[in-house]
């Protein structure tokens, strides 16, 4: 099974992985970062295809793909 | 379990200054990702621009040069003539290189210089406060447009790649846009082939990419991606121009 890892301290939660996991496996928090912005979390054993789609869009780089 | 993605080698693992769903920080990671297929990260120049991205140096771990405001293609040429045997491209905005740029980016075109250009084009300025650039679509709202753009009284959005393309010299023009990661795939390969371009002395390489600006286009970021794919898509058509 694929899974992905999340900088929170460099994510901006602009939420584009979210809207491009085909899985829907990327939530949103609501905690603060280190730059005080909501940051995004992955929801283990959902069944992650390892696409790397977030990884693709995400604009802050902070996404890591394991397949 | 294998990597598969993962942080480029050559762009520094710090947060940026840009806003959340800004193109910069997809085009950064695709040029450094280049860089590090093509092995060039000893050879590459980059410079900078004056815009939301002049402080790109901070970002990239390679040699960087600063510009004057649209002056990026004269510094290119200068440091490309003395040293030829390093990898020069600029990185610019529409502001930089369509607007105060337009000069130097037509006559370093014009004489062919061996350089790669990455073009972003975002519709907007961006570093200043979302006023009107050449390339803002007609009807497009923006702090020194309150009604939208018209073509009476503001011109027509500028096609720079377009008219870049008549010229002899110039080797190679593409237009990608990063509306979703598919997108965001075949700019990859372009940027890749304007680099590629320039390591076999083919000459003037240009490739210009359609980047969501959140903040001044006033939408989140998914409904600039979207902006990008219904609106300036059909402004300007992406796919190989030259």
């Amino acid at each position: 099974m694929a899974k992905i890892t999340i900088d929170k301290d460099k994510c901006k939660g602009c939420l584009l992985c979210i809207n491009f996991c085909p899985k829907k496996l990327i939530l949103k928090n609501s905690q603060l970062n280190k730059q005080g912005l909501n940051y995004v979390e992955f929801k283990e054993n959902g069944g992650c295809i390892g696409c790397s789609f977030c990884a693709i869009i995400c604009p802050d780089c902070c996404i890591t793909v394991y397949k | 379990m294998k990597k598969v993605f993962s942080h480029p080698r050559s762009l520094r693992n710090i947060p940026t200054h840009y806003c959340p769903g800004c193109g910069h920080g997809i085009t950064h990671r695709l040029i450094t990702e280049i860089i590090d297929e093509l092995n060039i990260r000893e050879r590459v120049i980059a410079i900078a621009p004056v815009g939301c991205a002049v402080i790109a140096y901070d970002y990239w771990d390679f040699d960087c040069s600063e510009a004057a405001h649209g002056r990026a293609l004269a510094v290119a040429t200068a440091i490309k003539r003395v040293r030829p045997e390093n990898i020069v491209f600029t990185y610019q905005g529409d502001g930089d290189l369509a607007a105060i740029g337009t000069n130097e980016t037509i006559h370093a075109a014009n004489r062919g210089e061996n350089l790669t250009v990455i073009f972003i084009n975002n519709a907007i300025y961006g570093m200043t406060g979302g006023q009107m650039a050449p390339t803002t679509l007609l009807g497009q709202r923006t702090s020194t447009t309150p009604n939208g753009r018209e073509a009476k009284f503001q011109g027509y959005p500028l096609k720079i790649s377009e008219m870049l393309a008549v010229l002899p010299a110039v080797k190679y023009v593409e237009r990608v846009s990063l509306h979703n990661p598919q997108e965001v795939l075949k700019a990859k390969k372009a940027i890749k082939q304007a680099f590629q371009n320039q390591i076999d002395n083919i000459g003037f390489s240009l490739v210009e990419i359609l980047s969501p600006c959140p903040t001044y286009w006033e939408m989140n970021p998914k409904q600039a991606m979207d902006w990008i794919r219904d609106a300036m898509a059909k402004e300007f058509p992406l796919g190989k121009i030259k």
